[in-house]
């Protein structure tokens, strides 16, 4: 039984990436197919100030796996707060007209951070990541594609060490060496959105190219 | 036994679902925006600039593709530590890789002309 209980979670992840479910209306996106796109620091709404820029550390290589162009995250951060925008409250506000200008990205990502870290119950501790993802038209502003972010790692179940084993196995990234499990469990749910079946990003020029 | 059976689990999950094949050699460049942000001292543009080179050069000997904005990145650096030269030639090569970041890039390499101007 216990055995069991150890394989719900990754029987969980099995099911919500390939189990049949309701496909994405890609009629927006698929009319602009954008080739780049630009990751705005998130809003946090979390009680860890820390969130914002650990997910920042953590969205560019699944995106850009995807096959996108994604705007080098910290140069981009800079350059908003030398312009006057020194939170990410401010920078998610920048009109898209402006970052069609200065940027020249094709797509904005904005994510909004509900919920960061560890949580403690009586017997052990989770890490949580739970926010919302939407990619919107700079040209259009219309909405592309909406996703929860969503990604959660037990610290007494077996697939703590595997799955951050694999994930930075698949990431060729030391994140399992910081003191800090959320790297890892941000990763997750990044990939869970953006590779789900069917609601997932579709695949951009970069991955086009790679698949031939 | 069982933590074969998650390992037998969680591979199919990943093969079901992503495409392991990666297409960019990401090597330090996440991690090392990470420490950037929350481990001071371990992320210094000086370390950056180190590992982003180390990686450029793994990526090569791998024949794999470095990522997009690791250059923009390096150049940041570069500048950062008032490595002009350097810094516009990553810069050039980002534009070069990735086509997508011209505004950007034009942006930058201009900006920090006039501000050279300003300096003399």
């Amino acid at each position: 039984m216990k055995q069991l209980l150890k394989l719900v979670p990754a029987l969980f992840l099995f099911l919500t990436g390939c189990a049949t479910i309701e496909p994405y209306n890609y009629a927006a996106y698929e009319a602009e197919s954008p080739r780049s796109i630009l990751v705005i620091p998130p809003l946090n709404s979390s009680i860890d100030v820390k969130a914002s820029y650990t997910y920042l550390s953590t969205v560019t290589m699944p995106l850009a796996e995807k096959g996108y162009y994604v705007f080098p995250v910290s140069v981009i951060d800079n350059l908003l707060k030398e312009n006057g925008l020194p939170t990410p409250a401010e920078m998610n506000s920048i009109p898209l007209d402006k970052i069609q200008e200065h940027i020249g990205a094709d797509a904005v990502l904005y994510v909004t951070i509900e919920k960061w870290g560890q949580e403690y119950q009586v017997l052990s501790s989770s890490t949580m990541v739970k926010g919302y993802a939407k990619l919107v038209s700079v040209k259009s502003g219309n909405l592309l594609w909406e996703a929860p972010l969503e990604a959660q790692i037990s610290s007494d179940s077996a697939g703590y060490g595997l799955v951050g084993a694999l994930v930075s196995a698949a990431i060729t990234q030391v994140v399992g060496n910081l003191n800090d499990g959320t790297p890892a469990v941000s990763s997750i749910a990044n990939m869970r959105a953006f590779n789900a079946t069917k609601r997932g990003l579709l695949n951009g020029p970069y991955k086009k190219i790679a698949k031939k | 036994m069982n933590k074969i059976l998650l390992t037998i689990v969680i591979s199919v999950v990943l093969s079901a679902c992503a495409n392991n094949k990666s297409i960019y050699h990401w090597g330090q460049y996440e991690s090392l925006l990470y420490k950037s942000y929350h481990v001071p001292g371990e992320g210094t543009p000086d370390i950056q600039i180190v590992q982003l080179e180390q990686d450029i050069e793994k990526a090569k000997s791998l024949g794999k593709k470095t990522p997009p904005g690791l250059y923009a990145h390096l150049g940041f650096m570069y500048a950062s530590v008032g490595n002009s030269s350097l810094a516009m030639e990553a810069l050039e090569m980002e534009k070069s890789l990735f086509p997508e970041s011209t505004v950007l890039i034009d942006g930058m390499i201009n900006r920090s002309l006039k501000n050279a101007e300003g300096n003399k």
